[in-house]
């Protein structure tokens, strides 16, 4: 079994407006409930947007902050999911659930070390 | 090259991919598969010549690429690599290396391995070619015009991501099925392409590309005998190689008006025929069955006066319904020049956003000059000519402009 992250490529900006946002957050509530009875689920997490984010470095023993996130760009990593998988056609499967459920390209990419 | 080393390069050709294959299955690493069976023909080399070939060359070097994986892995053996040792040395013995058709399920899983969607087109081409096809790095690099380290990068990044990702060793579920084979004959159809109508490079390699292409549509049509567009795939190439010998004079192209016919393949054309035919039988047309029956009817016409342009513009109206894109529109427009004239054609043509394609402004140049407006087809041509890089396109369209003689 390899794990897989699937990560939410969100473009910058405002999210959607709840009336298209409600009807997604439930399809991406029925697919977590699915990965999990499926026993695939690891982990799942949504994220701030990257105005919340600090970089921080360490920079000749001195702790350096900066606001913002390490790269501007048009998206962002909006949240991901977890999942375990026996080669990457399973993984893909819900790759595209998620893509599907949350109409955003998801990337994934497999996890090389981690808690077994 | 001795008689024995003729029998070990064609061994080479015909057996590196079921060989790889069938080691990929039993030991589930592609770099240790092919580096046995590397080494397995090199003790071919040895061997062969003093012993004479074996009675089944392919099981021979399987048989020795599977002796000399477990002596590896016995000697490198990791507590990881000891699982897979363990497995190999399970497994009945390799009585399954004379079965046809066991090999061949292996061969396909390795085709739809190489051609995995999750793989750039490019880096799938690249691995169709090394592991199945067995060319070296070297001539794949040349084939496609980068350096050869570019090209064994792209490979060892490629295999790095198979092995990462784990991209699967098998044959695809019934709903991913066709879906998988159209990526499959699209690899196959850029080999082919990349041989055939080459921006530039070596004669010779674009020819063994072309065979190449071949040989994997061949293997593809038996591997999945029941799906029309691999039969279309197969015949399309066979078709447009039967003209190969009559495509070129001196280094120059000739255009398929000005082909001498009696140099055409008349035995890949009867092959690519009969394939039309049993495609159009079971009526599931799709867009390589489609430029199949347009090189059908070009091969149908005798002369070129004698060719059924009426029933070539149907049948690129009917590839536009199933795959609309700029190029088939383009290659209609020269079918229109000979239905209904260059006036209308041009029409055509010129609303297509095509510019940074040499073919279509050769074609527009062949419009200009047959509606006799000879400055706008010398500037076209010179257009045409700052775009391609082929020495036989470059000498056929410099003597074009030539003849105008503006």
């Amino acid at each position: 079994m390899t794990q897989y992250l699937l990560s939410i490529q969100q473009p910058d900006g405002a999210p959607p407006p709840p009336e298209r946002l409600g009807p997604i957050m439930t399809d991406v509530t029925a697919m977590i409930a699915d990965a999990k009875a499926a026993g695939v689920w690891v982990f799942n997490a949504g994220l701030t947007p990257p105005s919340s984010a600090t970089v921080v470095r360490v920079k000749d023993g001195e702790t350096l902050l900066t606001d913002g996130p390490y790269t501007e760009g048009k998206e962002h990593v909006g949240g991901f999911v977890i999942i375990r998988a026996p080669d990457l056609d399973a993984a893909m499967v819900w790759a595209a659930r998620l893509a599907r459920a949350i109409t955003l390209p998801i990337e994934v990419r497999p996890i090389a070390h981690g808690p077994s | 090259m001795g008689p024995a080393d003729h029998v070990i390069a064609a061994a080479f050709r015909e057996h590196h991919g079921r060989a790889v294959a069938v080691l990929v299955r039993r030991f589930g690493s592609i770099d240790l598969a092919e580096e046995c069976v590397h080494d397995a023909f090199v003790q071919a080399l040895e061997r062969w010549p003093i012993d004479g070939a074996p009675p089944s060359p392919a099981g021979w070097i399987i048989t020795t690429a599977r002796n000399r994986a477990i002596d590896r892995l016995r000697r490198e053996a990791t507590r990881e690599e000891r699982h897979s040792l363990a497995a190999a040395l399970a497994a009945p013995d390799d009585a399954d290396i004379d079965d046809e058709s066991a090999v061949s399920d292996d061969r396909l899983r390795l085709m739809f391995t190489c051609c995995h969607p999750a793989l750039a087109p490019a880096a799938q081409v690249a691995l169709t070619l090394r592991l199945l096809g067995g060319l070296t790095t070297d001539e794949i690099a040349r084939a496609f015009l980068v350096p050869e380290p570019t090209m064994a990068q792209r490979l060892v990044r490629a295999k790095a991501k198979i092995r990462d990702a784990k991209i699967p060793y098998r044959v695809p579920a019934r709903d991913d099925l066709p879906a998988r084979v159209r990526a499959v004959c699209a690899a196959v159809y850029l080999i082919f392409n990349e041989g055939y109508t080459a921006t530039a490079g070596d004669q010779l390699i674009r020819h063994g590309l072309c065979a190449e292409a071949l040989r994997l549509g061949r293997l593809l049509m038996e591997l999945v005998p029941d799906d029309p567009e691999v039969l279309g795939l197969f015949a399309l190439m066979r078709l447009i190689d039967a003209r190969r010998d009559a495509r070129t004079a001196d280094g120059e192209l000739v255009p398929l008006a000005a082909q001498d016919r009696a140099r055409w393949d008349r035995a890949a054309i009867a092959e690519g025929h009969g394939l039309v035919r049993r495609c159009l039988a079971i009526g599931q047309p799709g867009p390589y069955q489609i430029q199949a029956a347009i090189q059908a009817v070009h091969a149908d016409a005798h002369t070129a006066a004698a060719t059924d342009w009426r029933q070539i513009v149907a049948l690129y109206d009917q590839l536009l319904a199933h795959a609309p894109s700029p190029v088939v529109a383009l290659h209609r427009a020269v079918a229109v020049a000979e239905v209904g004239g260059p006036g209308p054609a041009l029409a055509l043509v010129d609303g297509l956003a095509l510019d940074g394609l040499h073919l279509f402004h050769a074609i527009r140049a062949d419009l200009l000059r047959r509606l006799g407006r000879l400055a706008e087809a010398a500037r076209a041509y010179e257009a045409a000519l700052a775009r391609t890089d082929n020495a036989a396109e470059r000498a056929h369209l410099a003597r074009r402009k030539a003849d105008l003689g503006t």
